[in-house]
């Protein structure tokens, strides 16, 4: 039996992920990630050189194109790089349908107490179908 | 979300598996959004792509049985006879666009090949209900026309052309619509490029919906354009607001709905050079190996400016000018494509900046006037000095920019 702190979010896109997390101040464009290692390379991001893969995510948003945010998850997915998990704060419909339609895990509105004590190397577990997440002991 | 008899059918395969993928996608959507129902829409624009992924959806909808019940005009991919005539792209890549095509044909498309629709191929009315993606005609339609659309992506405004409807959410709701930042600006904003720099300014900016003061009491087509695009380039924007401009926002009070802003930003020339210093431009004092415009695609008026400035003379490095086959063949029928390519220059059309067609440029540098068009491109390892459009033509008659 797992045990940890459990806050309460809600689903976006359907499934269970486990990962390390990383928190980006800035929102992600996942084009400009690199498939092979996960790693982001925007200029000035504040991730910039840190890796996506298999962590999970939490960050402001996607932004950018409307075409390309697909296919930097459809490539990253491709190597198995992708994120395990999404936790977002401003839900907007180009990552929420490229989430969707890539079935990666992804929730929103999270319960602010989670901010407040989430940190990067923390291991969580997302579990969008209940709603919840819970950061690992 | 409440749906209708017939949406369950949709949803249970009755109008097949593609209709039926398509609203489930779109249900997904409408839940995370809380969309109480489905709204039919009257106009689409899909930006179509032509990666992998965008193959890859459109192929399976084709598979799926899928067709457009609202053809949507679409994005560019690359110039297939163009580009594959002069051995400029490998047969896998000729495949892939090849595929592309076939997939957008077979689902009923209107095969435009142009990321500026809402410039002159397909304009939507006020108040119309519609599934625009491409991240500036998002902005354009909902600021510029009055035209109701949230910010779809690529595959979401696909599965509403062939649904024919939305989730009814967001931007489509009167409330939703109103402004929540004020900003000032400040800084010149002597000319289109300007507009480029202040909508690279989304981090400074922030989430929601941006109302403009500043910019007086004309904003030309290619301003709004640039400023649509860039905002979507640096952040995630369905609509902005340009007071005694656009048609939501008369006066400030009415662009906030009444109420007051929750954030003020103020703009200046400084922000705007350093934006452009430090983000977004490789440095400049440089040689340069090509010129490329159009990202998003070139205007008439544009192709008509550039024209003017290279007619006579001769460029030192290749420039591009990507636009849409009508603009292409109207400067071609005002003879400008022939000044154009006198000097050295070349119009293509149906093209898209971040397409493999630009590979010769992989680790070379180039002069654009776009930020969007430095910034997708680097994934496929293509630098760009960017300046205002005058500058980056003087740049491709020296072959230096400074």
């Amino acid at each position: 039996m797992m045990s940890g702190k459990v806050f309460s979010c809600h689903k976006i896109s359907e499934g269970v992920g486990e990962g390390e997390v990383i928190v980006s101040k800035d929102r992600i464009m996942f084009y400009l990630v690199k498939p092979e290692s996960g790693e982001v390379f925007e200029k000035a991001h504040d991730i910039e050189g840190r890796s996506v893969a298999k962590k999970a995510l939490v960050f402001p948003g996607g932004k950018g194109s409307s075409v390309v945010q697909i296919d930097g998850l459809y490539q990253l997915m491709t190597r198995q790089n992708q994120p395990a998990a999404m936790i977002i704060q401003d839900a907007e419909t180009v990552l929420v349908a490229s989430a969707i339609i890539m079935e990666i895990p992804m929730v929103d509105k999270v319960d602010p107490k989670f901010y407040e004590i989430v940190k990067d190397g923390d291991r969580v577990r997302v579990d969008a179908n209940n709603s919840t997440i819970t950061i690992l002991d | 979300m409440e749906l209708t008899k017939d949406q369950r059918d949709m949803l249970d395969g009755k109008y097949g598996e593609g209709a039926a993928l398509a609203l489930k996608v779109q249900v997904g959507i409408g839940e995370c959004f809380d969309a109480p129902r489905m709204v039919p829409i009257t106009n689409s624009h899909v930006a179509l792509s032509n990666q992998e992924a965008d193959l890859w959806f459109a192929e399976k909808m084709v598979k799926l049985g899928a067709r457009t019940k609202v053809p949507p005009t679409v994005n560019p991919g690359f110039c297939l006879p163009y580009f594959k005539g002069r051995g400029m792209v490998t047969d896998e890549d000729a495949e892939h666009m090849r595929r592309t095509h076939e997939a957008y044909k077979a689902l009923g498309c209107r095969l435009t090949y142009n990321c500026t629709p809402y410039m002159d191929t397909n304009i939507p009315f006020p108040n119309e209900i519609i599934a625009f993606s491409e991240s500036s005609a998002t902005p354009y339609v909902n600021s510029v026309w009055g035209a109701r659309t949230n910010r779809e992506s690529a595959q979401s405004a696909l599965c509403a052309s062939i649904t024919g409807a939305v989730p009814e959410y967001g931007l489509l709701l009167d409330e939703n619509r109103k402004g929540n930042i004020l900003v000032e600006v400040k800084a010149k904003m002597e000319d289109n490029f300007s507009y480029n720099l202040l909508g690279y300014m989304g981090k400074k900016i922030g989430p929601g919906i941006p109302v403009f003061v500043g910019l007086g009491n004309y904003v030309s087509p290619e301003a709004h354009r640039n400023l649509g695009a860039e905002l979507n380039t640096s952040g995630a924007y369905g609509m902005y607001h340009v007071v005694g401009v656009t048609p939501e926002a008369p006066t400030l009070e009415a662009a906030f709905g009444g109420k007051k802003p929750e954030r003020v930003v103020v703009i200046t020339d400084d922000d705007l050079a350093r934006v452009l210093e430090t983000e977004i431009s490789d440095p400049g004092g440089r040689g340069i190996d090509f010129a490329l415009f159009g990202c998003p695609h070139t205007s008439l008026n544009e192709v008509s400016h550039i024209a003017r400035l290279v007619k006579g003379r001769h460029l030192s490095v290749p420039l591009w000018i990507m636009t849409s086959s009508l603009t292409k063949s109207s400067a071609e029928k005002m003879g400008l494509l022939d000044t154009i390519r006198a000097a050295g220059g070349e119009i293509v059309e149906d093209t898209c900046s971040d397409q493999p067609c630009w590979h010769l440029y992989k680790g070379k540098v180039g002069v654009t006037d776009s930020p969007k068009c430095a910034y997708y491109p680097r994934k496929r390892g293509l630098e760009f000095v960017i300046r205002d459009l005058e500058t980056c033509i003087e740049a491709a008659l020296k072959g230096e920019v400074e």
